[in-house]
């Protein structure tokens, strides 16, 4: 009675572990995969697509990071402009308006609010024709500015909704006694303000500097120059111009992953908090 | 004093104010001024035509097929991404010991880039040397090509599927961990089961966490775009197309601003009333929005 019990136990605990590993699998897998043939010529992948390469080579970097039309060193330097500028952006417009609008109660405050919650509800489909006119109409056409300034745009709304929140529960006392010692607003929010709110700046910034990296439709949209386009626009034109050249996609896709993987690697927690936060965004 | 600290406050705002008018509020109703008129390939003219857009939208096979997709996919995430999340995260809760190895596995791919994951995919699908049919083989069977008209959306859903399980698993596991453990402890004395601690103890303690997500995926539908654009591109023959990929490609692929403006206005209008009808229908009159 009690042995069957137990048996019956250790089964459910045995399944459950088939469970989850067997979902980890399916997530490492596909990636391990992609890992083991970058290193391999595209004629050792359709001979044997799963084994282990003869030797380790990278004949396939070598050839993305140089070729011509498609250089992947030369998007990796875009991504790194476009999305560093548009985190900088976001950073700075929306840590102004949210200390404008957490720091500051007026009766206007709370229509603001409104505004901005009805801002998250608009796709970025929704106003992509209109900017793609406007953007063409501007000095910034086929510079990373286009691609920057809409990204900048799409990411304010989810942006200033974490930071307003974040700066509303920080304690007055400190702005008041800095106020009274006749310290200006700008004063404030950089020596105050801005230091205590540092973990929501760095939850914020990482998670646009994500979505950015990985944004393929408004660079491909905004951006139609080759010179200036990021690594995911690359990507997206890579099996069209690789052909059959297997290896040299494989590479591509370890290349474009690799600097977020690494940000995953060392501040996991931040991540996993920023994107969750993110949930959100339209 | 208080007129001062007035314009310093509007001073601040100015930049975002500006940002948002010119590239959120203003396009926004350009779209949907667009989607009234007949307007191709971005030229000067755009000619009104009130609501034939709309008109010929619901004509429209590829519409159908699309709102037809999405529906497809809205079922695939509820049951993955919600049900199969909600699963792994009570299993998780379970085996205190490794519960960080197995979030940090399952929550990665929602970092990786959804072009690299439509590629990878595409690769996966691949009729000489891809993973599919190498297990295929592996197992005695025959290779395959894999995408056709009637395969092609279920194709293209696996990977938008597979991708953000990780997503929902570690919002679980966050409203699971928030459960005060005193509920736990008086119902072990009360010598509860496993599988009933799930059904009558977490899943019910975390309604309000399901709601949101619920909501959150089902109108996150709307918005899937690069992994059907890498794997299909909405093809063969339109028979995995989205909304959102329909319009892009009729934009700015063929030109027509017009009728994708109109497609664009549908997917707002289905957006907000598909999130409003759910948050209705899952909020019993309770809390929390």
């Amino acid at each position: 009675m009690l042995e069957a019990e137990k048996g019956k136990e250790l089964a459910a605990r045995i399944l459950k572990y088939i469970i989850l590993i067997f979902w980890a699998l399916t997530t490492i897998i596909p990636l391990l995969w992609v890992l083991i043939n970058s290193f391999k010529t595209s004629e050792e992948i359709v001979k044997n697509g799963i084994a282990f390469p003869a030797t380790i080579q990278f004949t396939n970097y070598k050839t993305i990071m140089s070729y011509p039309d498609l250089s992947m060193s030369r998007a990796f330097l875009n991504s790194f402009i476009i999305s560093g500028s548009v985190v900088i952006g976001v950073v700075l417009i929306a840590g102004l308006a949210a200390f404008s609008l957490g720091r500051f109660r007026f009766k206007w405050t709370k229509y603001a609010d409104a505004v901005l919650i009805a801002c998250l509800l608009v796709p970025s489909f929704a106003t992509m024709i209109p900017n793609f006119v406007t953007i063409s109409k501007l000095p910034v056409r086929g510079t990373h500015a286009a691609a920057v300034i809409p990204q900048i745009a799409g990411n304010l709304c989810f942006s200033i909704t974490l930071l307003t929140g974040f700066m509303r529960s920080l304690p007055d006392e400190l702005d008041e006694a800095a106020i009274i010692d006749g310290a200006s607003p700008l004063y404030v929010l950089t020596h105050i303000t801005m230091p205590l709110s540092k973990p929501m700046f760095a939850t914020v910034g990482i998670m646009v500097f994500i979505w950015s990296y990985n944004d393929l439709l408004t660079s491909m949209v905004y951006l139609s120059q080759r010179s200036k386009q990021p690594v995911c626009v690359i990507l997206s034109m890579v099996s069209n111009m690789f052909g059959t050249d297997y290896g040299s996609m494989m590479a591509a896709i370890i290349v474009t992953i690799v600097p977020l993987l690494v940000l995953y690697v060392i501040s996991q927690e931040q991540v996993i908090k920023g994107l969750t936060a993110g949930a959100v965004k339209g | 004093m208080k007129a001062k600290r007035q314009r310093t406050a509007i001073l601040f705002l100015l930049p975002a104010v500006v940002l948002l008018l010119c590239f959120m509020i203003y396009p926004l109703g350009k779209t949907i001024y667009y989607s009234f008129t007949a307007w191709y390939n971005f030229s000067a003219v755009q000619t009104f035509i009130g609501l034939d857009n709309y008109k010929d939208l619901i004509r429209d096979p590829v519409v159908r097929t699309a709102l037809r997709n999405t529906g497809i996919l809205m079922a695939g995430v509820l049951l993955f991404q919600i049900g199969f999340a909600l699963i792994l995260a009570i299993l998780v809760d379970g085996v205190r010991h490794c519960f960080k190895f197995f979030r940090t596995i399952y929550f990665f791919p929602i970092v990786i880039s959804a072009t690299a994951i439509g590629l990878m995919f595409t690769l996966i699908y691949k009729y000489e040397y891809g993973l599919l049919n190498y297990f295929i083989t592996l197992f005695g069977g025959e290779k395959q090509v894999w995408i056709n008209e009637k395969t092609s959306i279920y194709l293209a859903l696996i990977p938008v599927v597979w991708q953000y399980v990780g997503f929902y698993f570690v919002i679980f596991l966050t409203g699971i961990s928030n459960i005060s453990s005193d509920i736990y402890e008086s119902a072990m004395l009360d010598g509860i089961r496993p599988v009933q601690k799930a059904v009558y103890i977490t899943v019910p303690m975390l309604r309000s966490v399901l709601t949101s997500s619920i909501v959150l995926v089902v109108s996150g539908c709307f918005k899937v775009f690069d992994i059907i654009f890498m794997v299909t591109n909405g093809g063969p023959l339109d028979s995995s197309q989205l909304l959102s990929t329909y319009m892009y490609q009729k934009a700015f692929a063929r030109g027509n601003g017009g009728y994708a403006s109109s497609i664009a206005i549908v997917m707002i209008v289905l957006g907000v009333a598909v999130t409003s009808v759910l948050r209705k229908m899952l909020q019993g009159g309770d809390e929390d929005a």
